[in-house]
């Protein structure tokens, strides 16, 4: 008992409960929502801060409705996002991991002039190259969600590059020259021996270019033809602008419909997460 | 000295030839992609912002007449302001909230990596989710008093704040974290023996050995409030809007969102909007590097 009165001074169970209290204040948005998917739209409208009752509660209805609500199927723009979200993010990994191993092993003229390049283009804005990027992608017929990956290749290798280039510069160079004296080509070295290396980078680079990718609204909203082709978030704002009542009901259910995988994969994952945005900004 | 010429000429040798044969494989996918979605609509962005165009092809060369434009169009100024004015409340609110929390959190106390997870969720929703999220919100308080979001630009200002702050927060408090851990206990123990204050400790020891993360930080927020788009346009879309001598302007919008809404008028102003563009991004791109000058002279080497 003595002891166990020592670990925690009172001072800090009383910190601890302060912050107990703002955890809950914290995430009361998302409770919100929750609250308001279960609740008939009229309750909502009338009080979205109140529990439901047996008049108010709607059970799944508001999520059977979302499913088709806003005149587009909720899992075909769930499906679209996870595509080009996995698609985007796996060739970012890939292509960016290998050209930035070339930058810091070659080093002539030309890698540095891309290195120097992709720095500076994580100071643009979007908005510098929206609508020229806008009209490039349709002229090489890129506006679809198999080909936006490419897009995304191209737009995020700044980041990805840099984060990578600086891991590389410390790693042994020691190593991949036995590789190479075993009698290892570069692909063959880059691959057996560099890219099993580079894994704890992977990792935070794919959830920073996965984050991004997900959430992403105005590239994808700009370059797909949106009456054919929706990711959650252009679905989830043509719910807003659509015309006539908005369906606060379906809506919400569709929110947490949309984030609930993220919570989901995060509960799992937060270790990582928490690392890698950690070990990502430190770099940046 | 010597070892290392050494290790020059062993990589030159045995590792840079051989990865130089294979570019087109290594360097060249990324390359081709990042002038695609990158170098040449960068390039093209210049030059059309001196043009009039509808689609880049039938641009015809107008000088300077779209940047003489923007000097007189009073929704820019006004989103000019309203970005600046949001930059700086944001900044120093978030900043402030991140490290108080994460200067808690690193305290010896129960619960302290479950309330790390907590703060850290907004974070992974997407700015058009938490637009919407929030605007049911604020919609649902304001009701009481009989008024809505959009109904008053201020309440359209400060629930932009606020969503934003809960967004980020628990994004810089995770850096601030890592910057915290990062000071040697030895250091921290020391100060403590030779009869330091709390406070002592806190202005003369933590924040000078932080100020890395101060400027990562600081530099996150002010790209992230600058370049915000998303949320503004889900929040409120620049809404309420006022007519001023004869131009309509939206009086929460952000400069981003005013480049966007710029190039949709209609076709005329276009070379409007990629000038407007340029500016955004000359703006970013100062204030990003000045920014760095700044708090990087403030770091102490350890």
């Amino acid at each position: 008992m003595e002891k166990k009165h020592r670990k925690y001074s009172t001072g800090s169970i009383v910190l601890s409960c302060v912050f107990v209290a703002i955890s809950i204040l914290w995430i009361m948005p998302i409770v919100e929502v929750i609250i308001n998917s279960f609740k008939t739209n009229n309750a909502i409208n009338l009080n979205p801060f109140s529990l439901p009752n047996g008049e108010t509660f709607a059970g799944m209805a508001n999520y059977v409705k979302g499913l088709t609500f806003g005149n587009y199927p909720f899992m075909k723009s769930a499906g679209y996002s996870v595509y080009i979200s996995v698609i985007s993010t796996g060739a970012i990994l890939l292509f960016c991991s290998m050209a930035a191993w070339y930058i810091a092993r070659v080093q002539s003229a030309f890698a540095k002039f891309f290195y120097y390049l992709c720095l500076f283009s994580m100071i643009v804005p979007f908005q510098m190259v929206m609508f020229t990027l806008t009209n490039t992608a349709a002229k090489l017929k890129l506006n679809t969600p198999w080909t936006i990956p490419v897009i995304y290749l191209g737009f995020g290798a700044g980041l990805a590059i840099f984060m990578f280039v600086g891991f590389v510069k410390g790693l042994p160079l020691e190593i991949e020259e036995a590789a190479a004296i075993d009698g290892c080509g570069p692909v063959r070295t880059f691959f057996n021996v560099v890219l099993p290396m580079l894994k704890p980078t992977m990792i935070s680079v794919g959830i920073l270019e996965l984050m991004w990718v997900w959430n992403d609204y105005l590239l994808p909203y700009l370059i797909l033809d949106i009456t054919e082709y929706r990711t959650i978030p252009i679905h989830i704002q043509y719910l807003k602008g659509s015309y006539g009542t908005v369906d606060l009901g379906a809506t919400m259910a569709i929110i947490m419909m949309a984030i609930l995988p993220i919570i989901i994969v995060y509960m799992f994952c937060q270790k990582y997460i928490i690392k890698g945005v950690a070990a990502g900004a430190v770099k940046g | 000295m010597s070892k290392k010429t050494d290790r020059a000429a062993l990589n030159s040798e045995l590792i840079r030839r051989p990865i130089k044969r294979w570019a087109p494989l290594f360097i060249l996918p990324v390359f081709i992609c990042f002038c695609i979605g990158f170098v040449w609509p960068f390039i093209q962005g210049i030059y059309l912002s001196f043009c009039n165009f509808n689609v880049p092809s039938d641009a015809t060369w107008v000088g300077l007449q779209n940047y003489q434009k923007i000097w007189s169009d009073v929704g820019f100024w006004n989103a000019f302001k309203n970005t600046a004015a949001f930059a700086v409340v944001s900044i120093i609110l978030i900043n402030v909230v991140a490290f108080g929390i994460a200067y808690a959190l690193t305290q010896k106390m129960w619960g302290s990596n479950l309330f790390r997870t907590v703060f850290f969720m907004p974070n992974l929703i997407g700015g058009v989710v938490l637009g919407y999220i929030w605007s049911m919100i604020f919609d649902g308080i304001l009701k009481h008093y009989s008024t809505y979001l959009t109904a008053n630009s201020t309440y359209g200002f400060w629930g932009l704040v606020v969503l934003v702050a809960w967004q980020q927060i628990g994004y810089m408090m995770i850096i601030y974290i890592a910057g915290l851990q990062s000071i040697p206990e030895d250091m921290l123990e020391a100060a403590r023996i030779d009869g330091a204050s709390g406070r002592q400790i806190l202005f003369k020891i933590v924040l000078p050995n932080v100020m890395p993360s101060i400027t990562t930080c600081t530099f996150l927020t002010l790209t992230n409030s600058f370049k915000l788009f998303d949320q503004n346009l889900a929040l409120t879309g620049g809404a309420p809007s006022v007519i001023m001598n004869g131009a309509k302007i939206n009086q929460t919008e952000l400069l981003a969102l005013n480049i966007y809404s710029t190039y949709n008028i209609n076709k005329n102003y276009h070379g409007v909007a990629q000038a407007k563009a340029v500016i955004f991004f000359l703006l970013v791109a100062v204030l990003a590097i000045a920014q760095q000058a700044a708090t990087r002279s403030k770091e102490v080497q350890q």
